[in-house]
């Protein structure tokens, strides 16, 4: 069955439909890692997005029903250069497009992914269409042209939970798959936002010893407080930072109150919070290969990607200190609040998929925690 | 840190004489450490005997030795040169045992000589079967049960706890030479004393079996800050069991979720860590359980290894050169990646495209050599081929190794037709035995396997290969027939069959196996393809999946619609090179 993906500025790749059929515009952008699609394709904050993978043969370990990132695919379309209909791997439960079929979630594969990519990487992301139900190029370029962009969306409350919940599952091993953490101390209260949360965070952070309840994106600071946490998490999630006002107000009320941690979106919303600017990247990070430098200790620590906005440095005032960036393009990849008991990344110390390298910063979040409780006497 | 101004002159060590198991990988990597040395200002002293290298030529060291590399030559350099370095790493395990040598004897401290890239202990931690057991044990990590035998009667208590098959690897021997594996008591003797003698150390090491097990590598490198990236994992295509050197490899690693690839990484780390190599790039080999995951590690090389030459030319990533600069204080965040130049080292390639290694044997000039490939390395040379699937880059291998074969040819079958024809129980035995037992046309014979029906869960259980290659080579094999059944339209030159061209020069087939499933010339077949405008386009290797702009002009061929040669109106002189390493 045919396909045709056509970008908003007239070029057009035709290939053959993966997954679901149907049509659906998104922007397009591109995933460098080689591993853990099943991860990008249940992350929340690819939520309007058409991910394209450079990695040309996707699928190859099928889909199983442990390294999920949330309950279910929120991206737009998925772009592989060959899905492989034969997955081998001991935990594989289907294939990549039965997945697809399943969740509804339309794709293309066999087209020039590189070209695809080249192209994204000198004219910018842009919107764009899947279609294996109009195959006219230029009414679907058309169609690319009409269909609006992430700019100014509010997509955080499409991918949100609409109540608090509990969390009780650990990180993952190979030995025992997820681990059960409800009957284990976890002396620490920690209620985390849902912008579109990862899942591996909220593992993580149960497994550092927190007692984590999730809480939806419009959540206000009192209903927070009234919670009695001892740190407050500040998740990924999708699009663009600046419309989503409400979490930028929550914030500013819970600064210096009760320590914050943010990841990605969490942190750039902590960042405008804090008196800071955001901008569109040219085609912004997404992959498992980005370095990332430490200016406390000097390391570089290899990172798991994912956004298409960064913080302006020089938007940031004196209240504010850089902790870690770019190495590729010296952008801002952390800041820390010199008063008040507050970081945030702008890259997944959780990984999955990527590497561990950054797992050292949910110890950096309890050590706060602690430090503040003990500052509170 | 920057470049360390206590050190001046700097000595290397080459890797000597072509032999099995070592061959111009390390002219390779020695080369370009002298090149990237150099141009940072030191003097460079080498020592290699082999004439026949790049990094002999007069250009490329201050002052080369062309002498034998042993300790008592190394030891009259070092008193008449004096360095203040010797770097060993870079010359395979030649170099590594003849530097260990001149370090144990005290030669090195009487001269003042530091070691660098990687120091005495980690080289022993590494090498020293014991002492790299414990070393594992300390972080966690598991390796096959084992033992380790100076003489007979050791071997024997060894084998009770162990078991057959058991695996022989005799200790500080370059291509796990004298080594092979026992599947009984009569093998086991014949080995045991054989790898004894072979090992300059009168000691081998007999290892529980996972033979069957998947293999992996991953090309590990790190700096004096202790910043540690990789470099490329490596997924092998022929099972624990056969040397990794006379292995179809792949790269990436294929048949593992990001879980599971990150537990290799982080192992990985662990391990280059605990051995304590300070700088550079080191290799290390897993074996993982198809059926759960579990995971051994089966060695550590302290140095440049051969994977490290494939993993470089596979990723475009230059492993000795960055390795050379690490030695001297340089951290991996100092280094620009030559390739996109705005970018730095300090960064884990990843690539766009699939390469496959395929190794070349010359068993027909030595009838009297046991064919069968054991954990003994019996290969000669490898071809390397980069594709934009597996499919493609096999098939691109097989004909790079410049042994006849154009493509997975028949060895069984006259024709398509007499796939059909119940096959002798002579030939249906001598066919398993040929999956069973890994030989060097083994890929052909799996092929002919499938041919004559066999399913692929079959095929598996003898071979021990993924069902993910085989399922690749299947479709290769299911286009052949379906290609065959289009002959007719292909050669009036239907304009319907462009697509099935199209589709089969993306699988890798050349026109000569077109040719011959046809039975045209291969002429006609690019007479074809021309016609129906079907013409390579060249892609480049730019370490970032197109992330960033590549400016170096290093490219495969492949069937897609973007074409980034982008060749000048100049005009050119071509080069062919020598193809794969072989004898004579």
């Amino acid at each position: 069955m045919k396909a045709i993906l056509a970008l908003a500025d007239g070029r057009y790749f035709t290939g053959r439909s993966l997954g679901a059929l149907g049509e659906i515009s998104g922007e397009v952008v591109f995933n460098t890692s080689m591993a853990g699609y099943q991860e990008i394709l249940t992350d929340p904050s690819y939520r309007g997005e058409i991910v394209t993978m450079t990695y040309p043969q996707i699928g190859n370990t099928g889909i199983n029903l442990e390294d999920v990132e949330s309950r279910q695919p929120f991206l737009s379309a998925f772009v592989v250069k060959e899905s492989c209909p034969f997955p081998s791997n001991w935990r594989s439960q289907m294939s990549l497009d039965a997945y697809l079929k399943a969740q509804g979630i339309v794709g293309i594969e066999g087209i020039d992914t590189r070209a695809l990519v080249r192209h994204i990487r000198d004219h910018g992301a842009q919107t764009g269409i899947v279609s294996s139900v109009d195959l006219d190029p230029d009414s679907l370029i058309e169609k690319a042209r009409k269909a609006p962009s992430i700019v100014g969306q509010d997509l955080v409350q499409e991918v949100s939970c609409q109540q608090q919940y509990a969390w009780d599952q650990g990180v993952w091993n190979l030995a025992e798959g997820y681990t059960d953490a409800s009957n284990i101390k976890r002396p620490l209260k920690v209620v985390a936002f849902d912008f579109g949360i990862k899942q591996n965070i909220l593992r993580n952070l149960t497994t550092a010893g927190c007692e984590v309840t999730v809480v939806p994106a419009t959540t206000s600071a009192e209903t927070v407080m009234e919670m009695a946490p001892d740190g407050v998490f500040l998740s990924n999630g999708p699009g663009d930072p600046e419309p989503i006002t409400y979490a930028q107000e929550t914030i500013k009320q819970l600064l210096g109150k009760v320590p914050l941690f943010g990841i990605c979106l969490g942190h750039q919303l902590l960042s405008i919070a804090l008196g800071g600017k955001t901008f569109k990247l040219k085609f912004g990070h997404r992959g498992g290969n980005q370095p990332v430098l430490d200016k406390a200790t000097g390391r570089v620590e290899i990172t798991s990607q994912n956004h298409g906005f960064a913080v302006d440095m020089q938007s940031l005032n004196d209240e504010i200190e850089v902790s870690h960036i770019n190495l590729n393009d010296q952008t801002v990849e952390g800041i820390r609040h010199k008063a008040y008991p507050a970081f945030s990344v702008q890259y997944h110390p959780e990984a999955s998929p990527g590497p561990h390298d950054a797992h050292y910063l949910f110890a950096r979040f309890i050590d706060m925690i602690k430090e503040f409780k003990k500052n509170q006497g | 840190m920057p470049k360390r101004t206590d050190i001046k002159k700097i000595l290397i060590i080459g890797a000597g004489p072509i032999v099995i198991g070592q061959a111009c990988e390390f002219d390779y990597s020695g080369t370009q450490a002298c090149k990237a040395l150099k141009e940072e200002g030191f003097e460079v002293i080498l020592l290699n005997s082999n004439p026949a290298t790049i990094m002999t030529d007069p250009d490329f060291a201050d002052r080369t030795y062309v002498e034998p590399v042993n300790p008592e030559i190394l030891t009259k350099i070092i008193e008449q040169e004096r360095p203040d370095a010797l770097l060993p790493t870079l010359g395979g395990q030649t170099a590594l045992n003849t530097a260990v040598a001149v370090a144990e004897d005290g030669t090195l401290e009487k001269y003042g000589v530091e070691l660098i890239g990687a120091n005495l202990q980690a080289i022993q931690k590494a090498e020293d079967r014991t002492l790299f057991k414990a070393a594992m044990d300390r972080i966690g990590l598991s390796v096959p049960r084992s033992g380790l035998a100076h003489n007979y009667q050791e071997a024997m208590e060894i084998i009770e706890d162990i078991g057959f098959p058991a695996i022989i690897r005799p200790s500080f021997t370059l291509g796990g030479t004298g080594g092979g594996i026992a599947y009984n008591l009569d093998e086991y003797k014949e080995m045991t004393i054989a790898g004894i003698d072979a090992s300059p150390t009168d000691e081998i090491l007999i290892e529980e079996s996972v033979i069957g097990w998947k293999e992996y590598e991953l090309e590990v490198m790190r700096d004096t800050a202790d910043n540690v990236v990789i470099i490329c994992s490596i997924e092998n295509l022929d099972a624990m069991g056969v040397h990794t050197g006379d292995s179809i490899t792949i790269a990436p690693a294929q048949t593992l979720t990001d879980k599971e690839y990150q537990i290799l990484r982080n192992a990985s780390l662990a391990i280059i860590r605990e051995i304590g190599v300070d700088t550079g790039g080191s290799n290390v080999q897993f074996g993982i359980n198809p059926r759960d995951g579990r995971l051994v590690v089966i060695e550590m090389n302290p140095r440049v290894s051969r994977s490290s030459a494939l993993a470089s030319k596979a990723t475009g990533f230059p492993i000795a050169k960055i390795a050379a600069k690490l030695a001297v204080g340089y951290r991996l965040d100092e280094i620009h990646n030559d390739i996109t130049r705005e970018t730095l080292a300090s960064f884990e390639p990843t690539i766009d495209y699939v390469v496959t290694k395929i190794p070349r044997y010359t068993f027909e000039k030595f009838p009297q050599a046991d064919a069968r490939l054991t954990t003994q390395m019996k290969s000669v040379g490898e071809v390397m081929a980069i594709g934009r699937t597996f499919k493609e880059s096999f098939q691109k291998a097989l004909r790079s190794l410049e042994i006849g074969s154009h493509g997975l040819e028949s060895r069984l079958f006259d024709c398509p037709d007499d796939y059909q024809r119940s096959l002798s129980t002579s030939e249906l035995n001598e066919l398993r035995q040929n999956l069973s037992v890994p030989n060097a046309d083994r890929i052909w014979h799996l092929a002919d396997a499938m041919r004559a029906g066999f399913s692929i869960d079959e095929i598996y259980q003898l071979s021990g290969i993924d069902p993910w290659f085989l399922n690749n080579i299947k479709q290769i094999l299911e286009m052949e027939t379906l290609l065959a059944t289009q002959k007719n339209h292909v050669t009036n030159g239907d304009e319907n069959c462009r697509e099935l061209l199209l589709e089969a020069k993306k699988y890798g087939f050349s026109d000569r196996r077109l040719a011959s499933l046809w039975e045209i010339t291969e002429e006609d077949v690019r007479q074809l393809r021309h016609k129906f405008n079907i013409r390579p386009v060249f892609k480049r290797v730019d370490t970032c999946g197109a992330e960033f702009v590549a400016h170096t002009p290093y490219l495969y061929s492949t069937y897609e619609e973007e074409c980034e040669a982008e060749p000048t109106d100049k005009r050119k002189i071509m080069i062919l090179g020598g193809g794969p390493n072989r004898i004579g």
